[in-house]
């Protein structure tokens, strides 16, 4: 019975493997990073689950072929056997000299990272709960999405100013902490053009569920019309609506409007009517999802403890403008109505 | 802490032998001993954390007060030397007590607590100073090691202090016999460890040089 | 037995000039506070541990409610967090360390031919701050918020003052000050096993004749002795950088965060270890007793227990593989790990070399301690997989892992103490466990645990992280996750069973004999339960199994010979009994004690009045305590 629920239980890791196509899938790999790492861990599962199976029957099968039974209450009594205990000592021993010697030039490998004009950089810097992108080179300051061309090698420079992160796209390469005070570097690469979705994977605090990532896969001309209007001023740009919003809600003191406002402590608005998630990735980006966030963020994703004395005021995450600045519904709507504009 | 001694079994004809002046044990060694050799290697590991923590945070830092600016190695010496010389009036201390000397062993014993507490005062002295040339907890690494590492320890001092004069108290009031002469080697033995400690911490911090 | 209990010397003396009159009853309510006989103490544990297992576990099935299905909303973000970071905080310092201090505390003495322990009071002591630190952790969740950081508490988040706000409520200072506690207790109890097993031993107890477990947990208590101030280290730096505001894990300042790990973690798997090797020794008595046959390589067995003792030192970065430590450290930290899986490996095939060739009873201990090597195997594999670096940055803080650790901890442990507890209850409270309720609850615990379990390998290798209040809707996470809930629950209806044996044992159950399994070691020899004295005359050891070979032995063709009755008492001399001076009960462990909680709120809530008073209360305990004899002088 047990040996069946363990058949049972294989088949669904099988099925998993080719059936959840959830784009954070680490069976599922696109990029060759984490198809190596696949590769790896295959043929090594495989001889698990034999010994696991081996040693799941012997559990089954050799007390009920020993079963006490008339008589055989005083069976012999066995000490041990040297020839036996060093089979087993040494079999293990050979089995993991095999994993070692395939595991150890993989780790060097995997830890080479990629020059040249292919090379894309980006410079990560992880926030709670959300998380920015800046490319040096062609100017461009973004949050939550991370836009890269397929076939190009994309050398991620990851730091935090607050507390350890850990950037996971499950498809494209394996975990890589974002610690403060240091810089990791992750190379991803995708394949196919598509988007791939991560999250944060070290425990971050209050929001850590919902700092969630995307990586949007595009071909090279795709990609360089993203990054063209990236670097173009805001298209439907209305500097006098931007400058009241600030003066009226605080939005400049955090936030950075292309010719407004500098500010880099929560997202980039410049071009947010172009991207397809926002709030750490939570929520996708709809007229109904921004109004309410911006009316009250806190109660869409937990930024501040609501049953605990609350940091005052609060220093992690937008603010609620409704308790903050007696904002309405109506008022939520024009400014979402006006956000969605900023192409 | 007194001698909690183990429940036995006097009528047997045991292999464990007799401890001196003890019940028998397998070792032959008391169980307060062994225990206090056992607790004192754990405190190997909590003074090793710390220390670790000292030198890899060592010169790391870019704004100061910095330990070239702070350190009087001659004075810092002289009480260290006073605290390793407390060492060997405890070895006196014990060896008086085993003699049945008890008039000596008040004395070395005293010596020993009055020898720490100079150290402590050395300690106190250091602390403030550094403290006004504006040294604390939260300005720099060195801060925050510095007067962790060397508080902790002379935190263990002043408990050893306390445990010696609770020794001085004793005797004086005659409950402190040559046969209980090993509440007082194990007094010793943690005293010894503090002092060594003290050589460990003291090369890390204050002998080998900044850059 | 009555004549002993005559030569029994307590406390009828002369009131001698102290502070405190001496308790004198060792029996009653009130004789539970004061106790210091190791067997009671044992039982303390014992019931306190699994008060708090039963906690413990309704925290888990709050988390598997909250993931029942994506976007849960039973339990906000911080209730989840104080939620999951007090499971784990409980289930290894509350449940699994105590717990096996249940099982040594009573039984090492028993097992190796001692009356008790080597300091009974510190014994004592060190139950009352396990039952105190975890109050204190637990009062938390009224008095500013329960720890949130993870039972891991990773600096700076855990780090950084509050008014940052990145850690909600006071949390993390319960947790850093709690933690402290418990470990000071932990330590104690270690330092007694250590004393108790190099000293006390029966005349021929040499220590190649000691039971496994005996030998198995002397492990842990050096793994605990050694471990424990790592942490306590790592925890001071924490609640000083959070309060005191200096730098040790404060990047702005060139503090490292990896130290708080590197130090956390050093601790952190010989913790593993503390509680994984208490289940192999509990394991390695029944498998013996129900085969009727000796353990299969004792030496090989024994030997292994030490190594992973000392290779478990050496492995703890294999819990940084994705803190970017470095391909050489990787490298390193991935061998070290595949070669302790070797001594793990080794005996899990000299316990199934046991089975072979025996005379197999499949009673309620056997089947759980059959379930252990199976599911403590498929834990040991999922945890190879994770040596093999590359794949460990996909499995690391995912479900994945979640998953393996339960198999070992969980699989192992809680599987192999339920052994146990159905193993020696008829020892402890002369009454046998019923076996029907028993083996019901063993296959609902089977079937639940690998339902709860099984398909956390398969999320976390589909990308579900763990510590995650809520997960989103379309990533087909949520059938397995359904799956895991339903587990759960037939998890806690199995414990369940099991409280209803209990209650149902104390009620209607038999009195069994001394020895009803027709058990090897020493702890049978002497009466169900055994006297407050353990033995009426302490054994002579001549064999391992001692208690076996008095009643078996073996003919020219190494088969059981069932020795004529009597033979066994051969040996022990019926009378000339001495006076047995036990150790006096004392109310100081506790007294002492209750300055420790004082100490921490005062820190907790950084008011130096309640430091002052608790540091005073400690120095008078102190006083009290030292002054005391253990034994108190008769006649």
């Amino acid at each position: 019975m047990r040996a069946g629920a363990l058949v049972a239980a294989i088949t669904l890791l099988a099925a998993g493997c080719n059936g959840n196509n959830n784009k954070q899938n680490s069976l599922h790999p696109d990029g060759p990073a984490a198809h190596k790492i696949l590769n790896l861990f295959t043929p090594f599962f495989w001889i698990a689950v034999v010994i696991g199976i081996g040693v799941l029957v012997a559990t089954i099968i050799l007390p009920l072929r020993f079963r006490r039974r008339e008589g055989n209450e005083n069976p012999k009594q066995v000490h041990g056997n040297s020839t036996l205990e060093i089979t087993w000592t040494i079999i293990p021993v050979l089995i993991l000299a095999v994993m070692a010697i395939f595991t150890v030039p993989t780790i060097f490998q995997l830890a080479k990272t990629p020059k040249g004009p292919n090379v894309i950089h980006v410079d990560v810097m992880a926030h709670q709960w959300w998380w920015e992108y800046k490319y040096p080179k062609e100017n461009i300051y973004t949050a939550n999405e991370l836009h890269i061309p397929i076939n190009r090698p994309v050398v991620l420079s990851m730091t935090s100013d607050n507390v350890i992160h850990d950037f996971w796209v499950p498809e494209l390469s394996g975990k890589k902490d974002v610690v403060p005070g240091q810089t990791n570097v992750e190379v991803i690469q995708a394949e196919k053009p598509g988007t791939y979705l991560g999250q944060c994977a070290e425990y971050c605090g209050l929001s850590h569920a919902d700092m969630r990532l995307r990586v949007i896969a595009q071909t090279q001309a795709d990609y360089d019309t993203w990054v063209q209007t990236q670097q173009a001023p805001p298209s439907a740009a209305d500097l006098a609506e931007f400058k009241k919003l600030g003066t009226e809600y605080s939005c400049t003191t955090c936030h950075m409007f292309q010719g407004v406002s500098k500010a880099e402590v929560g997202p980039n608005l410049t071009h947010l009517a172009d991207r397809e998630i926002f709030a750490g990735g939570k929520y996708d980006l709809t007229f109904d999802n921004l109004w309410k966030w911006v009316l009250n963020a806190p109660s869409r994703k937990p930024n501040q403890c609501p049953r605990l004395p609350q940091p005052d005021p609060c220093k992690v995450g937008m603010p609620s403008m409704e308790k903050t600045f007696g904002m309405s519904a109506g008022q939520a709507q024009d400014i979402a109505h006006f956000l969605l504009t900023l192409h | 802490m007194t001698t909690t001694v183990a429940t036995t079994d006097h009528g047997h004809p045991a292999t464990p032998t007799h401890v001196a002046g003890g019940h028998p044990t397998n070792t032959g060694i008391s169980n307060v001993k062994i225990a206090i050799w056992a607790f004192l290697g754990s405190e190997c590991l909590f003074f090793g954390a710390f220390i670790s923590t000292y030198l890899l945070y060592r010169g790391r830092d870019t704004i100061g007060p910095k330990p070239k600016q702070l350190f009087t190695i001659p004075f810092t010496s002289c009480t260290s030397f006073i605290l390793l010389m407390s060492s060997l009036t405890m070895v006196l201390a014990l060896a008086a007590i085993q003699r049945g000397d008890h008039r000596r062993f008040r004395i070395w014993i005293l010596s020993t607590a009055l020898f720490g507490l100079t150290f402590i005062g050395g300690q106190v002295y250091e602390f403030t100073s550094f403290y006004r040339q504006g040294l604390n907890l939260h300005v720099n690494l060195f801060g925050s090691t510095f007067f962790i590492l060397t508080g902790l320890h002379g935190a263990h001092v002043t408990v050893g202090i306390f445990w010696l004069l609770s020794l001085y108290s004793r005797s004086m009031q005659g409950k402190l016999g040559t046969e209980e002469s090993e509440a007082v080697e194990v007094a010793g033995l943690y005293w010894h460890f503090v002092d060594i400690v003290w050589i460990f911490i003291f090369t890390a911090i204050y002998l080998v040089p900044y850059h | 037995m009555t004549t002993v209990e005559d030569a029994l010397t307590h406390v009828e003396t002369k009131p001698v000039n102290r502070m405190l009159q001496r308790p004198r009853s060792t029996t009653g309510a009130w004789s539970w506070f004061t106790t210091v006989d190791h067997k009671k103490i044992g039982i303390l544990y014992g019931v306190t541990a699994l008060a708090f297992f039963l906690i413990g576990g309704i925290e888990a099935l709050l988390i598997r409610v909250q993931l029942w299905g994506p976007n849960g909303t039973v339990l906000t973000a911080n209730q989840y967090n104080q939620v999951f970071t007090m499971h784990g905080t409980t289930m290894i310092f509350l449940m699994g360390m105590p717990l096996s201090i249940a099982f040594g505390n009573y039984l090492i003495p028993l097992m190796i031919g001692a009356r008790d322990v080597a300091f009974p009071r510190i014994n004592m002591f060190g139950y009352w701050v396990f039952l105190l630190g975890g109050l204190f952790l637990y009062s938390s969740f009224v008095l500013g918020g329960a720890p949130n950081g993870g039972w891991f508490g990773y600096a700076p988040l855990t780090s950084t003052p509050m008014s940052k706000g990145f850690l909600p409520g006071h949390g993390p200072d319960f947790w850093t000050i709690g933690l402290i506690m418990l470990g000071i207790g932990s330590v104690t109890s270690a330092l007694n096993f250590i004393v108790t097993v190099i000293n006390m031993r029966a005349p021929g107890m040499s220590m190649l004749r000691m039971p496994v477990f005996v030998w198995m947990m002397t492990v842990v208590a050096f793994l605990t002795l050694f471990a424990m101030p790592i942490v306590t280290a790592a925890l001071m730096m924490v609640y000083l950088d959070r309060n005191f505001g200096t730098n040790f894990f404060n990047a702005s300042m060139h503090g490292d965060p990896l130290l708080y790990q590197n130090l956390f973690w050093l601790f952190g798997h010989p913790e593993v270890y503390i509680l994984i090797l208490p289940g192999m020794a509990v394991v390695s008595e029944i498998l013996p007793v129900f085969s009727r046959k000796p353990l299969f390589g004792y030496s090989v067995v024994v030997f292994s227990g030490i190594a992973i003792g000392f290779l478990g030192w050496g492995v703890w970065a294999h819990h940084m593989f994705a803190t970017g430590i470095g391909p050489v450290a990787q490298s390193a930290f991935g061998v070290s790990t595949m070669i302790i899986a070797v001594p793990t490996g080794v005996k899990i095939f000299n316990w199934l070399g046991t089975v072979w060739g025996g005379a197999v009873r499949l009673a309620t201990p056997m089947l759980y301690a059959l379930g252990f090597i199976a599911m403590f195997t498929l834990g040991g594999l999922s945890g190879v997989m994770s040596a093999i670096v590359p794949a460990d940055t996909q499995q690391t803080d995912s479900y994945f892992v979640v998953a393996h650790f339960h198999y070992v901890l969980f699989g192992g442990l809680v599987f192999a103490l339920f052994g146990g507890f159905y193993y020696w209850w008829p020892k402890v409270f002369g009454k046998m466990l019923d076996e029907r309720l028993g083996k019901t609850s063993f296959w609902i615990m089977l079937i639940g645990f690998n339902l709860t379990f099984f398909p956390m390998h398969i999320v976390g290798l589909e990308g579900m992280p763990r510590r995650t209040y809520t997960y989103g809707a379309g990533l087909g996470w949520d059938l397995l996750n359904k799956l895991e809930t339903v587990g759960a629950f037939l998890i806690a209806t199995s414990v369940l069973v099991f409280i209803v044996n209990i209650v149902h044992t104390k009620l209607r159950g038999e009195p069994c004999g001394e020895d009803p399994w027709d058990a090897r070691t020493l702890e049978w020899a002497t009466s169900s339960p055994p006297p407050e004295f353990n033995f009426a005359e302490i054994p002579i050891v001549t064999n391992r199994d001692e208690w076996w070979h008095r009643k078996y032995t073996e003919d020219e063709d190494g088969r059981l010979v069932r020795l004529p009755a009597g033979a066994a008492t051969a040996t022990a001399e019926p009378e000339a009994h001495h006076h047995i001076h036990m150790p006096s009960p004392s109310y100081w462990p506790l007294l002492f004690t209750i300055g420790l909680p004082i100490l921490g709120y005062g820190f907790v809530f950084k008011n130096w009045w309640l430091v002052g008073l608790g540091a005073v209360w400690l120095m008078f305990g102190m006083t009290g305590w030292a002054t005391e004899p253990s034994t108190e002088p008769g006649t």
